[in-house]
C-alpha cells in the first residue's frame, strides 16, 4: 500500500442491507458487499433487476443505512457527507417540480443552501449552458422532451458542484437514439467538472461507453460477481462501432450471464 | 451462486403463499384499527360533550355577559343537552302511550323505510348517472355543452325541489300502473342527488383508458358499442366505484332531507322533524332519531366500501386485472 | 383568447338551445300555477321582488361565506399537522372518510336547540362541517401522495422537514386542494339554503324559498332559488379564478366535467 495512496471518493465496506427483517416478506437486497470508488472515476453498476444496484446507491446516498458494514463518502461517514452536500443525484424520473420553472428547478438546491438570488440566477444560467439547454430558463417541465428534461434534472444535480455525482438509471425512459446523445453529453459534462460518477443502469452498451470501470451485480442475496475494466480511452461517436468497444461490451454481457437451468 | 431447481421453484411458491397470508392479515389488522379509531373518536366525542356540560353553569353566565362570544357557545343545559345515559336510556323507552313499543323499534323502522328510498335513489341515480356518461362519451361536443349544466344542477337547493317533485308525483303520474307512493318520490329526489358524482367520475372513467387500448380497438374494427363493452366500461370502473361510495352518502343525505322538506311521513326525516317540533318534552328523541340517520349514511357508505373489496377480490381470483 | 370563446361556445350553445325550448314548451302548454315556470316568468319575478331577495342574499350569503373561510382554514390546519406524522394520517384520515359518511344536515336541527331557533351559528356550523371534510381529506392526499423521488431528492440536499413542506407538499397539494373547494363552494351554498329550512335568520333564502313555495307563488319560489344558484356560480368561479392566479404552472386543460 503506498503511503501517498488518496482516500477513495467512496468506499462501501462489508455493507449488507435487509428489509424487513424478522417478517415472512423478508428480503436480503445485498450481501456484504465492498465497492471503492475512485477520484474523478467514472464507475458504473450493471445488473438484472433486483440485483441491489439502486439500494447500493441510496446507501451512498445515506438515503437509507445498512443493516451491517459502513459507508464513507471522502473518508467521512455517509451521513456527514449528505449533510455536507457533497452529492447531487438523478433519478430515471426526471424529478422535476412541476411548479417551477426550469431556472428555478436547477436553482432550488442552491436556494436551500441559502445563495443570494442574483448568486443563484448566475449559476442555473451557467448550468443552462453547460447542458445546452440556454434559453430555456423560463419554460415549465411540462413543455419539454424527456431528454431535455434529464438535461434539466443534471444540471440541477450538477448546480452546487458536487464532488459526487450518483445516478440511477436517468436515461432509461428515452430512446435510444436521444439516450446514445445524452450519453455523449453527460461524457463531456463528467470531463469539464471532474465529478466523481456513480452510475446505475442495466444497458450493456451504456455502460461500456460511458466508464472505465463496470461493476457486475446479481441478486438473491445482491452481491458484486465481477468487475470489468473498460480501457477505451477517450470516447468518441467512433467508439461505439470499434472492434474493443463489442468485445467490452461481450465481457460485460458474459459476465451477466446466469447459468442455466438444469432441464 | 444457486442455479435454479424445481426444489427452488416449490420452495419460492411457499414462500409466495405465506407473504401473501401475512399481507392478507395485515390487511385485517388495518381494518380492525380503523374501527377502534372510530370507537376511540366516539368515545372522545362523548367525554368533550359530557364535559362541556360539566361547565354549564358558568357558560351560560358567559352568554349572557358576553353575547357576540357567547353565541358561538351551545347552551349546555340538561333540556338543550341530554345526559348521553339519558338518551342511551330512551331507545329502550315507550314512545306512545298507547302501546310498549320503544322508541328504538320505531327509530329502526323509519331507518328502513328511509333506507330503501336511499337504495332506489342510489340505483337510479348510478344508473342515470353511467348513463348520460355512456351518451355524452359519444361526442366531444355534447360533453363539452352539457357538462357546465350539470354541475349548475347540483347547485338548486333540493328543498325548492322536493316539494315540487312530490306534487308532481302525486298529480301527474297517475297514468302508471302502479300507484305511485310518496317514498319514490323522494326516491328520485334522492337519485338526483346521486347521478352526479356518478356521471362526473364516470365520463372521467370512460376516457381514462390508455389511448393505445383504443387503437387496438379500432384496429379490430369493433363498433363503439364493443368498444363501450370492453374497453371503456372496465376502464371506467375504479372511478365508477370512488364515486359509489360518495353516491351512497348522498343518497342516505338526499333521502332524509327530501321527506323533511316534502313531508313525508315513515322515514327518518319525518321523525326527526317530529321530534324537532316536541323538543321540549323529549330531547332525548331527537338525539336518537339523529343518531339513527347517522348510522344510517355509515352503514350504507360501509356496505358500498364492503361491495368494493368483493368486486376486487373475486376479479383478481378470476384473474382480470384489477 | 378565441380559442377560448370556442371552447366555451358548445356550453353557450346548449344553454341557449336548453332556455329557447323551455320557454317554447312552457308558453305552448300553458298549465296555469304550474310547479316549473318558464323562464321568463321567473327572470321577471326576480326584478320584481330584488329588493327581498336582495337581503335573503346577504342574510345567506354571510353564512356561506364565513362557514367556507373556517372550514376552509380548519381544513387546511389540519391537513398540514396530518401531514407531518403519518401516524396521524393512517388513523385520521379514515376517520375523516368515515365519519363524512353521516349525512350533517340531520344534525341542523340539534344544533338550532343548542345555539338559538334563529341564531345563523347553527347554519354556520352546519357549512363549516359540510365544506371541513372534501378540504381536509383532499388536502392531506395532496401532501402526502407525493413522488418519493422528488422526497429522496430534498433530504438529498439536506433539507429540513419544513422546507420539504414548503417545497415540495404544498405545490403539490395544490391541484388537490382546488378541486375540493370547487366542490365545498357548491355544497357550502346548498347546505346553507337547506339549513336555513330548520332555523336561523328567517330573512334569507331558505324560508323565502319554502314560504313561496308553501303559497303556490312559484315564479317566486324559483327566483329566490335563482339566486342561490348564482351564488354557488359566482363562488365557484371566483374559485377557479384564485387557482389560476395560485398555480401559473398549469395551462388550463379541459379535461370535460370539472368536479
Amino acid at each position: 500500500m503506498s503511503a501517498t495512496e488518496t482516500v477513495p471518493a467512496v468506499e462501501a465496506t462489508s455493507v449488507t442491507k435487509i428489509f424487513n427483517r424478522g417478517k415472512p416478506n423478508e428480503i436480503l437486497a445485498l450481501d456484504d458487499v465492498s465497492v471503492a470508488v475512485g477520484r474523478n472515476e467514472f464507475m458504473t453498476l450493471i445488473g438484472p433487476s433486483g440485483c441491489g444496484k439502486s439500494t447500493l446507491l441510496r446507501l451512498m446516498a445515506a438515503l437509507t443505512h445498512p443493516s451491517d458494514g459502513e459507508i464513507s463518502v471522502h473518508g467521512k461517514p455517509a451521513d456527514q457527507a449528505r449533510q455536507d452536500r457533497d452529492y447531487g443525484m438523478a433519478f430515471q424520473t426526471a424529478g422535476l417540480f412541476d411548479w417551477r420553472t426550469v431556472s428555478q428547478n436547477i436553482e432550488l438546491p442552491l436556494q436551500l443552501m441559502g445563495w443570494s438570488k442574483s448568486d443563484r440566477r448566475e449559476r442555473a444560467d451557467e448550468m443552462l449552458d453547460l447542458v445546452r439547454l440556454e434559453g430555456f430558463g423560463g419554460h415549465y417541465p411540462r413543455e419539454l422532451s424527456g431528454g431535455m428534461q434529464q438535461r434539466v434534472a443534471i444540471a440541477r444535480a450538477l448546480s452546487f458542484s458536487p464532488s459526487i455525482l450518483l445516478m440511477d438509471e436517468p436515461f432509461g425512459a428515452l430512446d435510444e437514439i436521444t439516450r446514445e446523445h445524452m450519453q455523449a453529453e453527460l461524457l463531456r459534462i463528467w470531463d469539464e467538472t471532474h465529478t466523481t460518477v456513480v452510475f446505475v443502469t442495466h444497458s450493456i452498451p451504456e455502460a461500456v461507453f460511458l466508464s472505465e470501470r463496470v461493476l457486475v451485480m446479481s441478486p438473491r442475496p445482491g452481491t458484486i460477481s465481477a468487475e470489468v475494466i473498460v480501457d477505451l480511452g477517450h470516447r468518441d461517436f467512433d467508439t461505439r462501432e470499434s472492434e474493443k468497444f463489442f468485445e467490452r461490451v461481450t465481457a460485460v454481457r458474459e459476465a451477466l450471464r446466469v447459468p442455466e437451468e438444469p432441464a | 451462486m444457486t442455479a435454479g431447481t424445481s426444489a427452488d421453484a416449490i420452495a419460492s411458491a411457499g414462500v409466495a403463499d405465506e407473504v401473501r397470508r401475512y399481507e392478507r392479515r395485515q390487511s385485517a389488522k388495518t381494518t380492525v384499527r380503523r374501527i377502534g379509531v372510530f370507537v376511540v373518536f366516539l368515545i372522545l366525542l362523548a367525554l368533550l360533550y359530557t364535559g362541556y356540560k360539566a361547565f354549564g353553569e358558568a357558560l351560560d353566565d358567559a352568554q349572557t355577559t358576553w353575547p357576540v362570544v357567547g353565541s358561538f357557545l351551545p347552551r349546555s343545559d340538561d333540556l338543550t343537552m341530554p345526559p348521553i345515559r339519558d338518551i342511551v336510556a330512551e331507545i329502550g323507552e315507550p314512545l306512545n302511550r298507547t302501546d310498549d313499543k320503544p322508541l328504538g323499534a320505531f327509530v329502526w323502522e323509519a331507518a328502513l323505510f328511509t333506507a330503501r328510498e336511499a337504495a332506489f335513489g342510489f340505483f337510479f341515480g348510478l344508473m342515470f348517472g353511467i348513463g348520460i356518461a355512456v351518451v355524452l362519451v359519444r361526442s366531444r361536443w355534447l360533453e363539452r355543452g352539457v357538462s357546465p349544466y350539470i354541475a349548475m344542477s347540483q347547485t338548486i337547493p333540493l328543498v325548492a325541489i322536493a316539494p315540487i317533485v312530490i306534487i308532481w308525483g302525486r298529480t301527474s303520474l297517475d297514468w302508471l300502473p302502479f300507484e305511485w307512493q310518496d317514498w319514490m318520490s323522494v326516491a328520485i329526489i334522492a337519485a338526483y342527488l346521486t347521478f352526479f358524482p356518478v356521471a362526473v367520475n364516470g365520463i372521467r372513467g370512460l376516457h381514462s383508458a390508455q389511448p393505445e387500448a383504443f387503437e387496438l380497438m379500432r384496429s379490430y374494427a369493433v363498433k363503439p358499442r364493443q368498444e363501450l363493452v370492453r374497453l371503456r366500461l372496465p376502464a371506467a370502473m375504479p372511478y365508477l366505484f370512488s364515486a359509489f361510495r360518495l353516491a351512497a352518502t348522498i343518497a342516505v343525505v338526499g333521502a332524509i332531507v327530501g321527506e323533511i322538506s316534502a313531508g313525508v311521513p315513515g322515514g327518518l326525516g319525518r321523525l326527526i322533524l317530529d321530534f324537532a317540533g316536541r323538543y321540549t318534552t323529549g330531547p332525548e328523541r331527537l338525539y336518537v332519531s339523529v343518531g339513527g340517520a347517522a348510522l344510517l349514511g355509515i352503514l350504507a357508505f360501509g356496505l358500498v366500501a364492503l361491495t368494493q373489496r368483493f368486486v376486487r377480490s373475486a376479479r383478481v381470483r378470476e384473474g382480470e386485472p384489477l | 383568447m378565441i380559442e377560448r370563446l370556442r371552447s366555451m361556445s358548445p356550453p353557450i350553445i346548449v344553454g341557449i338551445v336548453g332556455l329557447v325550448a323551455w320557454e317554447l314548451v312552457l308558453q305552448v302548454l300553458q298549465p296555469d300555477g304550474f310547479v316549473l315556470p318558464p323562464p321568463s316568468d321567473i327572470v321577471a319575478s326576480l326584478i320584481a321582488t330584488w329588493d327581498a331577495i336582495w337581503i335573503a342574499v346577504q342574510s345567506t350569503g354571510f353564512v356561506i361565506v364565513t362557514g367556507l373561510l373556517f372550514g376552509i382554514a380548519w381544513g387546511v390546519l389540519g391537513a398540514l399537522v396530518v401531514s407531518w406524522y403519518r401516524l396521524a394520517d393512517e388513523m385520521l384520515t379514515p376517520l375523516a372518510i368515515g365519519v363524512s359518511a353521516i349525512p350533517i344536515i340531520a344534525l341542523a336541527p340539534i344544533f338550532n336547540a343548542w345555539f338559538g331557533l334563529l341564531s345563523p351559528r347553527s347554519n354556520q356550523l352546519i357549512v363549516v362541517l359540510l365544506v371541513f371534510f372534501p378540504i381536509f381529506i383532499n388536502t392531506t392526499r395532496g401532501l402526502t401522495d407525493i413522488d418519493p423521488d422528488q422526497i429522496d431528492l430534498m433530504r438529498s440536499y439536506g433539507a429540513s422537514r419544513w422546507q420539504i413542506t414548503k417545497e415540495v407538499r404544498i405545490p403539490n397539494a395544490m391541484p388537490f386542494f382546488f378541486t375540493a373547494l370547487k366542490i365545498s363552494a357548491a355544497l357550502a351554498v346548498i347546505a346553507a339554503i337547506v339549513s336555513e329550512y330548520f332555523g336561523g335568520r328567517q330573512d334569507a333564502l331558505g324560508p323565502l324559498i319554502v314560504q313561496n313555495a308553501g303559497l303556490a307563488r312559484y315564479p317566486d319560489a324559483w327566483a329566490a332559488v335563482l339566486a342561490g344558484s348564482l351564488i354557488g356560480i359566482g363562488l365557484y368561479a371566483l374559485a377557479r379564478v384564485v387557482e389560476r392566479f395560485a398555480m401559473p404552472w398549469q395551462t388550463a386543460v379541459n379535461q370535460g366535467v370539472e368536479g
